[in-house]
């Protein structure tokens, strides 16, 4: 069952050839079975999945269940779920039961999806390599001795695994596409703005967004619709038609126009993942697209504005973390200080306080201007790059990494080794675009992720020109091995 | 980056660095600045600070109450509370 | 040589609004603790912010209120400070884009109209309480008031002295409640004070300012003004230097003290907050505001000059909060008489409600009523000390009918002349002396001697007889 396509597994539940009770029992058991390998999740939720897939069986057996309804999936936990532990990866929140659901939560939840439980992830979504979780690193299904990528890794893992048939997830600067990359999975950052923020525990809320992980790009247009309702309860979600991204996904490619960015092709990158990522170019090409090279001259500035904003506002985000109304208190606190002080520094992580220590940095009296200044007109600079390629082109394609997985601890030592992980991904964050990756082929016998960027609420196009690569080639089919 | 420095961020942002921490703390926060520091090379007159990604503006919402009274549900999960209040060490002003 | 004080304000204006500025939380006054506290004011993680129209309405009246430009566009800053009552260590406040520019208000002192002129305006989030009872050593912390919307009002160093700064801040004070966008309930904290001050040698460049922050009555604002600027002399007179800090005011012990904990963490490290979108006032958005501006106090203070012929000291007092103005137009419409509803509302109902300690709000003779009262007065039906009965027995729940209690009370006038003529005799009869003495002086006296006759013809009648019939009727006995 968990080499089926989710259109298939929905069609079987309608069609009660298999029963939500079966599915969900089916990746239970896996993830009870292999996940001692991954650790890709924290928290299984057994008793809560059945209960749901019951009721959804239930559903289904009336005959007018919505289309997701009885599907298992697994959350990200970054996402408050009530009454099921979230914890962000952190141990600040590893006490903490929301009272109240993310607004993506309640959607599947309404939409009868069964989860299944939630995924592992850097503490906080800070990282790309998912070593920063106080539960500890997830493992590379290809390769356990590699991380799965970051912040997401969890829910990539998982999903590469199969122990789930997709996975919400959340990208700040790649945390969806770096780690889909990675496991060798298709991953979907929507458009900024499309997705409600309403219950995802904020990182950089000016850049984060959930989004979802899968097998396929068919897999994401399937679930997609559930994940984009507008939400009032997120002054920053825009409150655009939907349209239904399963039913465009056999347009041919003929005539579009697919920029190839100079900068994405540069010094740092592995050549095997560029000869894969220039064959998915061919493959487009072969298949009626035009390519064009296009240039987004700004492109080497993404990383350092990205690591003055970011910081700047998890500074501010991680401030209702001190101990009072919620999470980790430290133990018999002397004065206001010390509680604020220890239960802190007890309960966030070295990365997290290290980008809580530059956030405030480059907001602080005197650094302002030179800092965080710069990197919001930086940041402008960035996103009228793409703006003018999007005069050109339909869509952009490139690396969605600098190569594949690489070993466990190989880039703790130096965080801005690890931050040149998204050099590629993080751009599309700042500018708010849409971004997936999808696999593309092998490095060093590792997934290779090929990035799209689409324009503003082009999800619809890029899933299709997804679709459309994945009906000619099989690199999405191609799963880790052991995981039978 | 020195630890001078480091403890006033430090106390700016209510997180404590062991002292046999600061240097590799200040070390590994200056690669970072050092990493940033690109953009002082930029020129950026004339350039609108970007703090948004979406050139929209706010919706605004109706003054009607939505919000039911969730004390006993939210002081359950907190670490310290009495007769309805959170408890925190006495604060002085 | 003299001293000169240069004195600015900054006042927090808790608006009426019924929710907060970014949850639909009830903002009502007086409810238990955190019992009005929703996962977005207590920052429980991935909540967000949804602002509320009416706070953005109300900011904008005031706005229209002091002759400011409004602008059209706004945004909220993040304000990053930790205390226990700031739930997400940052509060939402606006920094580079308030929504209120600059305008002035005029206010009168001794020295005759003066123009204070307003920095800006803007909107943000209040927040909770600490209370300070002893829980093992512990404070509590309540997140009701936490997000209720507030006005920063910030004045320009324009005053000279605490009279001129109380009569701004009175002036504020009328100008939003007659606005109605603030209840004006001092004492709850609604409008709170913080004074800057400083002084200097006439000519030289500004002192060293302090702080002295939220006073929250005239009095102890004037009184703190007094305490800090008498301190601020003698301390560089004596050779001392005034540093720049935050003082409190205790207006029980008469004494100020420097704040030390809002020393430290002066770093506020403001950027654009995340979580919120530019909010853009549109034509149709002011023109909405415009149509629902208030008369203002001014304005109506010379509508009752010119309509009803009210003395402009009348005018301003009966105008002055919003209120009294409401209270007062009520009696006047429905007795018909504005002149004689001036009087009772700056005379016997300001004076009950001072004897009793209530204000306006809770008086329990309603506008309605007295109107009904002075109506019945004036038509004859009962004297004016009747009035003073029926309003005594009305305010103590005797009833609620005027009429119906003129009659239970048995309170019409005396019009009937023989039962008046009875009374007279029996005053002159038992007061022989006294009206020997009347009839023997001399003209010029006569009226003052008089008083004591229709003073006791008055009290037999218990307040009833018609006083000039029985003015007449006296004259005619005694003559």
């Amino acid at each position: 069952m968990h080499n089926q396509s989710i259109a298939s597994l929905l069609a079987q539940l309608h069609s009660r050839a298999i029963s939500s009770r079966e599915l969900t029992t089916h990746y239970l058991e896996r993830i009870k079975r292999l996940d001692p390998q991954y650790n890709s999740f924290v928290t299984l939720t057994e008793d809560q999945a059945l209960k749901q897939a019951d009721a959804a069986d239930s559903l289904l057996a009336q005959g007018n269940a919505h289309a997701l309804c009885g599907l298992p999936i697994a959350h990200k936990d970054i996402f408050c779920t009530e009454g099921v532990r979230t914890s962000c990866g952190s141990k600040m929140l590893d006490n903490f039961i929301p009272p109240y659901n993310a607004t993506i939560v309640e959607n599947y939840l309404n939409a009868g999806v069964v989860m299944l439980g939630k995924t592992n992830m850097d503490e906080f979504a800070m990282g790309s390599s998912n070593e920063t979780s106080y539960y500890g690193p997830v493992k590379n299904p290809w390769n356990v001795g590699c991380v799965p990528g970051g912040s997401s890794g969890g829910s990539a893992a998982a999903v590469a695994a199969r122990l789930a048939p997709a996975a919400t997830a959340s990208d700040t600067g790649g945390s969806i596409r770096q780690p889909a990359s990675l496991c060798g999975i298709s991953g979907i950052k929507p458009t900024y703005g499309r997705i409600s923020r309403w219950g995802m525990i904020a990182f950089a809320s000016s850049l984060d967004q959930a989004g979802l992980m899968a097998t396929s790009a068919e897999d994401l247009s399937l679930l997609l619709n559930t994940l984009t309702s507008f939400d009032a309860k997120d002054a920053t979600c825009i409150d655009e038609p939907i349209p239904n991204y399963a039913s465009t996904l056999s347009q041919p490619l003929k005539g579009l126009k697919i920029g190839v960015p100079v900068e994405y092709f540069g010094a740092g990158l592995h050549p095997q993942t560029e000869a894969a990522v220039k064959a998915a170019l061919a493959q487009f090409e072969s298949m009626g697209a035009t390519l064009v090279e296009i240039t987004l001259p700004h492109s080497a500035l993404s990383v350092p504005a990205y690591y003055v904003i970011a910081p700047a506002e998890c500074s501010a985000n991680l401030s209702r973390f001190d101990g009072v109304r919620y999470g980790h208190r430290c133990k018999d606190p002397q004065d206001l200080e010390d509680l604020y002080r220890r239960s802190r520094t007890e309960g966030f992580g070295d990365e997290v306080k290290r980008r809580i220590l530059v956030g405030s940095y480059a907001l602080s009296a005197g650094y302002y201007d030179a800092y965080f200044t710069k990197a919001q007109q930086a940041r402008r600079l960035i996103q009228e790059d793409f703006v003018a390629a999007f005069k050109q082109v339909d869509l952009i394609l490139g690396p969605t990494c600098p190569g594949p997985a690489f070993a466990f601890g190989s880039k703790t030592k130096d965080p801005v080794a690890m931050y040149l992980e998204d050099i590629y991904t993080i751009a599309t964050n700042l500018a708010g675009l849409p971004g997936m990756s999808i696999p593309c082929g092998l490095a060093d016998g590792l997934p290779v992720g090929l990035q799209i960027i689409g324009n503003y609420f082009a999800e619809g196009l890029m899933l299709n020109a997804a679709r459309q690569y994945q009906q000619a080639t099989s690199f999405h089919t191609l799963a880790p091995a052991n995981i039978a | 980056m020195d630890a001078d420095q480091i403890e006033k961020l430090a106390k700016l942002a209510r997180l404590n660095i062991a002292p046999d921490q600061v240097a590799e703390v200040a070390d590994r926060i200056s690669n970072v600045l050092r990493m940033v520091d690109q953009l002082q090379a930029l020129d950026t007159t004339g350039v609108a600070p970007m703090s948004h990604p979406l050139d929209a503006v706010s919706r605004l919402r109706a003054d009607v109450v939505t919000e039911p009274n969730v004390r006993e549900a939210f002081m359950a999960i907190a670490p310290a509370c009495e007769d309805g209040l959170y408890l925190v060490p006495k604060v002085i002003d | 040589m003299p001293w000169e004080t240069v004195i600015g304000l900054e006042v927090h204006v808790q608006l009426a609004t019924k929710t907060k500025i970014f949850s639909g939380s009830s903002t009502a006054f007086g409810a238990e603790p955190n019992t009005q506290a929703c996962a977005i004011d207590l920052a429980m993680p991935g909540t967000l912010p949804t602002p509320n129209a009416e706070a953005f309405k109300m900011a904008a009246m005031f706005g229209l209120g002091i002759n400011a430009e409004i602008n059209r566009r706004s945004h909220f800053e993040r304000k990053n400070y930790f205390y226990p009552d700031l739930p997400k260590g940052y509060q939402t406040t606006q920094l580079a884009q308030p929504i209120v520019g600059a305008g002035f208000m005029e206010i009168e002192t001794s020295s005759g109209l003066k123009k204070v002129r307003i920095h800006h305006a803007h909107l943000e989030e209040d927040a909770g309480k600490s209370l300070h009872e002893d829980f093992h050593g512990m404070s509590g912390i309540d997140l009701n008031r936490a997000g209720t919307p507030l006005i920063e009002v910030v004045s320009e160093p324009d005053m000279s002295n605490a009279e001129e700064a109380v009569a701004f801040a009175k002036k504020l004070h009328a100008l939003v409640t007659a606005l109605g966008i603030c209840d004006g309930e001092m004492s709850q904290g609604s409008l709170r004070f913080d004074v800057n001050i400083s002084v200097r040698r006439p000519g030289e460049p500004l002192g060293t300012r302090t702080e002295t922050k939220n006073l929250n009555s005239f009095k102890f604002m004037e009184e703190a003004i007094e305490l800090e600027v008498e301190r601020q002399i003698t301390l560089i007179e004596s050779g001392g230097k005034v540093i720049q800090e935050t003082r409190l005011y205790n207006g029980d012990t008469k004494k100020a003290r420097s704040m030390r904990s809002k020393e430290d963490s002066n770093d506020y490290r403001y950027f654009p907050c995340p979580d919120l979108l530019p909010v853009v006032l549109d034509d149709t958005f002011l023109d909405a505001v415009r149509a629902a501006m208030p008369e203002l106090p001014e304005a109506k203070a010379a509508r009752y000059q010119s309509d009803y012929g009210l003395p402009a000291y009348d005018a301003g007092i009966l105008s002055n909060d919003r209120l009294t103005s409401i209270y007062f137009e009520t009696a006047a419409k429905i007795s018909g008489q504005p002149k004689l509803a001036a009087n009772w509302v700056m005379g016997e109902v300001a004076a009950q409600l001072n004897r009793h300690e209530i204000t306006l709000k809770d008086c329990p003779v309603s506008a309605e009523q007295l109107g009904q009262i002075i109506a019945r007065i004036f038509d004859g039906t009962i004297t004016s000390k009747s009035g003073k009965t029926l309003f005594d027995a009305i305010w103590a729940d005797e009833g609620d009918d005027a009429d119906a209690l003129i009659k239970s009370k048995g309170l019409q006038q005396m019009n009937d002349s023989s039962a008046l003529e009875k009374i007279i005799d029996e005053i002159i009869a038992a007061n022989a002396t006294q009206a020997e003495a009347y009839r023997a002086a001399p003209e010029d006296k006569k009226a003052k001697m008089l008083g004591f006759f229709t003073g006791q013809a008055m009290k037999a009648s218990k307040g009833q007889a018609n006083p000039q019939q029985l003015n007449a009727l006296l004259l005619a006995k005694l003559n």
